[in-house]
């Protein structure tokens, strides 16, 4: 079974028309990562993913369950992190996590929220307040928030935006690292194309609400003829590929 | 507990442990409804001194004059505290750009609607209890006197307040940050349909009309029942219930179709900004 099934997904808003016809599968365990500019559709596709956003068209499964008719059952299974979303400022880290055990009816709540302290190095943090952490201790608490309900599909948004690079290579280090102990399938939008390149088992290059070329970053580099994901993705960005095949003829 | 229990739970922790952490979110909980009371309490003062000095005036005309007033701000204020108390932890969660996780997790709309309340009541008797306790230290105004009535005209009026703010929630779903203000001063405006301070009565006809269908006006008149003549006007606060009953359904169906509304616009995606 797949995690994620999507077939025929639109979204359109009035003349705009921000998702067009999208249909991919996510296999159990898989990452996928979705690729595109600014307006691609990839914010849009992760909301209707997660039910924040109603399809104008099409289908979305999330393991088994249709978000359409029945997404709570789902959203049990399933977590998000972004860091365009905030965990209340005011409260500690202990309260954030605790908020969201209690949300997601995670058993043995307070022995979970030591293990995952334990596990992102948050232990001293949690009796800090949210708001007073730097970016990369907001990354590890909202990615312990993401995890509090051990989901089996992880809905990440840019998880490492606005990090360093040390604490960009810890924060994906250690999603290689979850995936591969749990088996948790993962849907990554992402700007950082080294990120897709080493997290990604497979691609989908969007671009106008459309896909516009999928596959493993390997076979993608392999396509293009490029050796990283930055150059494939200038390419699809700026119509480089067929003024190449063009050239060369 | 029950998973829908402890998801309602979850929400009510977040905004207990947000009030634990700020003296002056408690501080402004009370602050209002305290400083209305003894604005009030010398007003009414003032005015029974002057009914009883007047020729004709009588001392007990006199107290309870001055006790519909005291009676009629602190009755008000359980329902504009009780409307604001919905509508400000809903904003809290704008404010605090934390909406997205909220509606991602497998709260339902009505566990939301059901903590929103939950934070709403505890507000409410945060912010009404010591302007009751200011009354009877003050000016020797006992609510509870009026008896276990009082109990109902409680819960009538925080079932208003709670329907104009699911309302008033909608309207923030539909129109964003813009309807924000709306959430301070809405029930102001049916203040004058409400007879908090005057009998129905007084009102001219149209008027009359439009109170009637306002709830409170039959719990002031109720109150004012009470207070006067001793007696309990079921009649009233069966019209009360029921109208209640008919705000409420609407309220509901507003906030339902809004919030469906919010999800096919993608509103939730950016609320508030």
């Amino acid at each position: 079974m797949n995690a994620i099934d999507v077939a025929g997904l639109t979204k359109r808003y009035g003349s705009i028309l921000a998702v067009d016809g999208l249909a991919f599968s996510v296999p159990m365990g898989a990452t996928l990562g979705l690729l595109g500019g600014n307006g691609a559709g990839k914010t849009t596709t992760i909301a209707m993913l997660l039910g924040l956003l109603i399809p104008t068209a099409g289908s979305i499964q999330v393991l088994g369950h249709d978000m359409a008719s029945d997404r709570f059952a789902a959203l049990q299974r399933m977590n998000f992190s972004s860091p365009y979303v905030s965990l209340p400022a005011r409260l500690t880290v202990a309260e954030n996590l605790r908020i969201y055990g209690h949300l997601y009816d995670v058993p043995r709540l307070e022995h979970r929220i030591g293990a995952l302290a334990a596990e992102l190095d948050l232990t001293e943090l949690l009796g800090r307040p949210a708001g007073q952490l730097s970016a990369g201790q907001k990354t590890r608490v909202a990615l312990a928030k993401a995890l509090i309900n051990r989901p089996e599909v992880l809905l990440l948004d840019e998880p490492t935006a606005s990090l360093d690079p040390d604490t960009g290579d810890w924060v994906r280090t250690w999603l290689e690292r979850y995936r591969a102990e749990s088996g948790c399938t993962i849907l990554l939008a992402s700007h950082n194309m080294a990120e897709v390149e080493r997290l990604c088992d497979d691609v989908l290059m969007l671009k106008q609400g459309r896909i516009v070329d999928r596959g493993s970053p390997t076979a993608l580099l392999g396509r293009y003829g490029r050796d990283d994901l930055e150059e494939v993705f200038l390419d699809i960005a700026r119509d480089r590929r067929a003024a190449r095949a063009e050239a060369a003829t | 507990m029950k998973p829908a229990f402890r998801r309602v739970w979850g929400l009510l922790y977040r905004h207990l442990a947000l009030y634990r952490r700020s003296w002056p979110r408690l501080l402004e909980l009370a602050y209002w409804p305290v400083l209305q009371m003894c604005i009030w309490g010398f007003t009414a003062r003032f005015l029974a001194q002057r009914i009883a000095a007047a020729p004709g005036g009588s001392i007990h005309a006199a107290a309870l004059a001055g006790a519909a007033l005291l009676g009629g701000v602190l009755l008000w204020e359980v329902a504009l505290r009780s409307q604001m108390g919905v509508a400000i932890a809903f904003m809290e969660e704008i404010w605090s750009r934390n909406l997205g996780h909220v509606f991602v997790s497998p709260l339902r709309p009505w566990e939301l609607v059901g903590a929103l309340l939950g934070v709403s009541l505890a507000r409410m008797l945060a912010g009404v209890l010591p302007a009751i306790g200011v009354a009877y230290l003050l000016y020797a105004f006992n609510l509870f006197a009026l008896g276990p009535v009082v109990v109902l005209f409680f819960a009538n009026l925080m079932m208003m307040g709670w329907a104009v703010a699911l309302g008033v929630i909608s309207l923030i779903l539909r129109h964003g940050a813009g309807a924000e203000a709306l959430a301070w001063s809405v029930l102001f405006g049916l203040t004058p349909f409400a007879a908090v301070f005057y009998p129905v009565a007084v009102l001219p006809a149209p008027m009359r009309a439009l109170a009637f269908m306002v709830p409170a006006s039959h719990v002031f008149e109720g109150m004012r029942a009470a207070l006067i003549s001793g007696v309990t006007r079921w009649d009233q606060l069966g019209l009360a219930f029921g109208l209640n009953l008919v705000w409420i359904a609407a309220a509901t169906a507003l906030f339902a179709y809004q919030f469906r509304e919010a999800r096919r616009r993608g509103a939730l995606l950016g609320i508030g900004e």
